[in-house]
């Protein structure tokens, strides 16, 4: 995972709630084994009209598909974004399509690990905060937006100033691109020593037989 | 450990905690990972890229669920689809090179990732369990801690067997009461996710209470905690009582003799403890709740059989207004309309939710000696291979068949229309499953959560109808 600190960039309004992985990245992409190659499949079914059988077609009036939002690192959404399906294929469409942040004012909690694996920072404002840069990018797509993960803050040319939370060992990371694993195999001296009693019980043992 | 009192999930999760790394997320043991072909493969891949083994493949169980063909078993060993063919050859040959228990897709004991482990006795109170699935929560209904998991932490549990976790808040929800008549553990849950929403539980781990609850068999118990994740919970419990001990007694992966009386034991010892605190509480009276049916494009906008399609004016906030908007021209319903005036097109009972034998029982009973509309196309998808015996042993396949019901192979099936089982664009289903997203059932495809009961007796009327009142005339005459 690549580390990641600022980023400035314009960014696409999804002024919607409740949206949910199955929009994200529809089922018929999970059957795919490769971890890579979902972002051109993101949003598939609000991204293309699919009404004449073998031909796809952009919709014109969906965000992603209009040129002055070509580029844009940053998504902006409504509450509860990433409800639904634990499918990580949503954090990798979002990630493989260029997008390196989400500003929502909330989002469900599968989705928020799945991003965090994925190097995706995931900012949570509140509902007024995430008003205005919905507005201000809607206005003006080249609108540019200031994430600092370091500093915690969300910055915009025109004054806008907020910051946000983020757990220190997520920020850690993401920072640093770790690998979680690894980090975890650090404690592989408690994790043996744990299992060598937990394994005595007999309730714990998914195929415990007899005693 | 403190000696305070504590709830049934703080229990579960001090009884897991490997290390608690300063600054860091605790690194939680997890006792059983449940594997199947869609979130998998991706995982045994970075595995093998690293060179790193399954730690315990003892504690992992595989079967084939999401996209294997239901019509027949030619058709699920010759999948016609090559990306699903693959994917399912790709799990067959994964399980084989890292050691892996894999139920293959006519196996006896196969079926729904969430049907086999409580049907092999693998599911028991106070484990710890995930699956790359977000209906994992499931197996909470054993008063166990269970959770959907992404692809990376997949990856994570079989090379560590835990997972970095934070942990969550504790949220009871105490439903008391005797449940009216016609009221199942579905109509519950709709209700409980209508009223704290989509969001409402997340953060917090679940722990459903009070007599409602502790009258539900245990396959009432699975329904509710199924759908914990439909209001955003990152899990749902119901403490271990006589009714779980009874479903777990005997079956293949449960302890026998001595072992089983030390398990039995230990599980007595998990129920929350008088007194323990928890960082909300809800209250539900049973006497209130009444047969659910969705409206809109997600589990939490649903109103009650004798209710009507929302207007405007329900809608508490600016978003729900926006939602309430494309809901309405996505379902193609109008504000205001009687919920027993909308026609059903398709029918479709089974899933993770509402697949098990005591859902085809009580949707077989409604059916029995009637036929389903003509305009309405109804299909019977068991949840598992030992649910699809038990039914054939019953007679209930052929109650369903005379009725005019396909009778298919266990899966997921129409839940999530990963398999051929979609509906086409407009159609409109009485869904017993769990999600009434924007195309979820196949694109356009417009979806109705319902209970077995109730998506039954749509079959044969062709509009949602209320069970209450039908029983009273139609089922007497039987």
């Amino acid at each position: 995972m690549e580390p990641i600190n600022i980023l400035t960039s314009k960014a696409v309004p999804l002024p919607l709630p409740n949206i949910d992985t199955d929009q994200i990245i529809p089922k018929q992409f999970l059957k795919r084994i490769e971890r890579t190659g979902y972002g051109e499949f993101l949003f598939f079914d609000w991204r293309y009209d699919l009404e004449t059988p073998d031909h796809v077609e952009e919709r014109k009036d969906f965000v992603l598909n209009k040129a002055e939002y070509k580029g844009a690192q940053i998504l902006i959404a409504e509450k509860n974004f990433g409800c639904g399906s634990s499918r990580e294929h949503a954090a990798w469409a979002i990630n493989q399509y260029g997008f390196r942040a989400v500003i929502a004012p909330t989002f469900a909690d599968i989705f928020f690990s799945n991003a965090g694996k994925n190097g995706i920072i995931l900012v949570r404002l509140s509902e007024e905060d995430v008003q205005t840069l919905m507005e201000r990018s809607t206005a003006n797509p080249d609108h540019l937006i200031t994430i600092n993960l370091e500093e915690q803050t969300v910055t915009d040319d025109q004054g806008f100033n907020a910051t946000f939370e983020i757990d220190p060992f997520r920020k850690y990371c993401l920072l640093n691109g770790l690998d979680d694993i690894g980090l975890t195999l650090r404690h592989v001296e408690s994790l043996d020593t744990f299992e060598k009693k937990h394994d005595r019980d007999f309730w714990s043992a998914p195929k415990t037989v007899t005693a | 450990m403190s000696t305070a009192p504590k709830t049934l999930f703080e229990k579960v999760w001090e009884q897991h905690v490997v290390v608690e790394p300063k600054g860091e997320p605790t690194i939680l043991y997890i006792d059983l990972h449940l594997v199947h072909e869609v979130t998998s493969p991706q995982a045994f891949d970075g595995l093998r890229m690293a060179g790193r083994p399954i730690r315990r493949p003892d504690r992992h169980i595989a079967t084939v669920d999401h996209n294997v063909p239901t019509t027949s078993a030619y058709d699920r060993l010759h999948i016609v689809d090559q990306v699903s063919a693959a994917q399912v050859n790709a799990l067959r040959k994964n399980c084989a090179e890292f050691g892996v228990e894999f139920f293959d897709v006519q196996d006896s004991s196969q079926g729904i990732v969430h049907m086999i482990g409580p049907e092999l006795g693998a599911t028991k109170p106070g484990m710890t369990i995930v699956c790359g699935d977000s209906h994992t929560s499931t197996h909470g209904a054993f008063g166990a801690l269970a959770f959907g998991i992404g692809t990376s932490e997949v990856e994570h549990v079989m090379a560590t067997q835990t997972l970095p976790q934070s942990k969550p808040k504790t949220f009871r929800i105490t439903v008391d009461g005797e449940l009216p008549f016609g009221v199942t553990a579905k109509d519950i849950i709709l209700d409980i996710i209508g009223k704290i929403g989509t969001d409402g539980a997340t953060g917090y781990a679940v722990e459903y209470a009070g007599s409602a609850i502790r009258s539900l068999s245990m396959e009432g118990r699975m329904t509710i905690c199924n759908m914990s994740i439909e209001a955003g919970a990152r899990a749902g419990m119901i403490a271990p009582d006589e009714t779980t001990f009874a479903y777990l007694m005997g079956r293949r992966f449960v302890p026998t003799g001595a072992a089983w009386d030390e398990a039995v034991a230990h599980w007595k010892t998990l129920p929350t403890d008088e007194g323990a605190v928890f960082d909300r509480e809800l209250f539900i009276d049973a006497a209130t709740l009444a047969p659910a049916v969705t409206w809109g494009t997600s589990p939490g906008m649903h109103a009650t059989i004798d209710g009507a399609v929302p207007t405007l004016s329900d809608a508490k906030t600016e978003a729900d207004r926006k939602s309430f908007e494309r809901a309405y021209e996505y379902m193609d319903l109008k504000p205001g309309t009687p919920m027993e005036e909308i026609k059903v097109d398709a029918v479709f009972l089974g899933s993770c939710t509402n697949g098990r034998i005591e859902d085809l029982r009580a949707a077989a009973s409604v059916v029995k000696g009637h036929h389903i509309a003509t305009t309405v196309r109804a299909m019977v998808v068991p949840g598992s291979q030992a649910v699809k015996r038990q039914a054939e042993e019953e007679g209930l396949d052929e109650v369903f068949r005379s009725a005019g019901f396909e009778w298919r192979e266990p899966g997921c099936s129409m839940c999530l229309g990963m398999n051929p089982d979609i509906l086409s664009p407009g159609e409109r289903c009485a869904s017993t499953s769990n999600r009434n997203f924007e195309g979820r059932q196949g694109r356009g495809g417009r979806t109705h959560l319902v209970s077995p009961e109730m998506a039954a007796v749509a079959a044969i009327t062709g509009h949602f109808t209320d069970i209450r009142k039908w029983k009273q005339t139609e089922g007497a005459k039987h």
